[in-house]
């Protein structure tokens, strides 16, 4: 990648080395937006079912009862926790709130972010 | 020296402008509270006097000497070996990142410098005006007739630009430096001027609050801090033309 600033550097912005607790409330936002992004695309095409009839329809939610699409249920909700949760770090700091406390209101953020994971887990797989 | 030597090997980055960087190690004997910048300065004089690298004053004022040392950027005139390696250790050191490489650890910061004075940055400002606003004030040892005089804390070293990760990827993005010059220059003349130059795509809403400018500057000039709170100032100018909507600026015959 070339030393000056280039668009092409972009997975960069996904490096931790050497980096501080900013720089990973950085890239936790990018990483949520893009799975994000990603589900909302998915999630579209699901609704398409609808489209071609009870049959194709009732097939594929029989298809997402699989534990493996409730583990990716759960990281929807992970992402979507993670990045709301910073992004009111991330608005409050934009207009001068709390910015010399940044560090301290992210970690608490994210203890936040990790208890209500770890509910919502609890709660999908505990009921089957 | 006054410790035990350390052995080190030191990793540097070699690059001519436009050619391929590559890595060459040299083994040295140090003492750990040496600085990088002797190490540096040992290696061009007894071991390859072709490595170039910048260095003046050598006690953190001039800002030359900006490098990044294992990957960290750091001035290195006051950046202990002791602090980055250990005895038998590594250490690596490449150039600031976001700036062209003119020749291994020298980057061309011709254009930062040019950012810099179209916010009519002025190293010098009354005290009060040159600390940081949250900063309680400290008690002068020698009063002076007149209001007291002083270096403000940016040196212009560079660090915070290698260290933003949008300086990164955006040519046009000034950069944590110059929208911390022109906080600074307007907390002690307010102008519409500098309010147009923080408040454009390339400058204050290019930020994307990841902090590595503050974590890495070496003279607490908190360039996050005050980034933010320009955006206040340019939020309100933004409401405030919304109620009473400016007039059209002459332009000259």
């Amino acid at each position: 990648m070339p030393n000056q600033p280039d668009s092409n550097n972009w997975p960069r912005w996904f490096d931790p080395r050497s980096r501080s607790l900013g720089t990973f409330g950085y890239i936790l936002n990018r990483v949520t937006a893009l799975g994000l992004t990603l589900y909302l695309m998915m999630h579209l095409v699901a609704l398409g079912q609808l489209a071609r009839g009870a049959d194709a329809y009732d097939g594929f939610i029989a298809l997402v009862k699989n534990p493996l699409f409730k583990l990716g249920e759960l990281l929807v909700i992970a992402a979507g926790v993670i990045h709301g949760l910073n992004g009111i770090r991330i608005a409050l700091n934009s207009f001068g709130i709390g910015v010399r406390r940044q560090k301290s209101t992210f970690i608490t953020l994210m203890l936040i972010a990790v208890f209500i994971i770890v509910f919502f887990a609890f709660k999908m797989f505990s009921e089957g | 020296m006054t410790n035990q030597p350390w052995q080190v090997q030191i990793k540097i980055q070699r690059q001519r402008a436009g050619e391929k960087p590559y890595v060459q190690a040299f083994a040295l004997e140090v003492d750990p509270d040496e600085y990088v910048l002797d190490a540096v300065e040992r290696i061009w004089a007894f071991h390859d006097r072709t490595l170039t690298y910048r260095h003046a004053c050598h006690h953190s004022t001039c800002g030359a000497c900006g490098m990044r040392v294992n990957g960290r950027e750091k001035l290195t005139c006051i950046t202990t070996i002791r602090s980055v390696t250990q005895n038998g250790g590594t250490i690596r050191i490449d150039p600031l990142r976001n700036f062209p490489v003119v020749s291994d650890l020298v980057v061309d910061m011709g254009d930062f410098f040019l950012r810099m004075n179209k916010s009519d940055f002025n190293s010098v400002a009354p005290d009060n005006a040159a600390r940081l606003p949250y900063e309680h004030p400290k008690k002068l040892e020698t009063q002076t007739e007149g209001e007291p005089e002083r270096l403000v804390d940016c040196i212009e070293c560079g660090l915070c630009i290698s260290a933003c990760p949008a300086a990164n990827t955006d040519k046009e993005y000034v950069g944590p430096a110059v929208l911390a010059a022109i906080h600074l220059m307007y907390t002690q003349n307010p102008s519409q001027k500098l309010i147009n130059q923080a408040d454009d795509h390339s400058g204050l809403w290019r930020c994307h609050s990841a902090y590595e400018c503050t974590e890495v500057c070496p003279s607490g000039v908190d360039p996050a801090w005050r980034i933010m709170d320009m955006r206040k100032t340019v939020f309100k100018d933004r409401v405030k033309s919304i109620i009473k909507p400016r007039l059209p600026e002459k332009k000259d015959a």
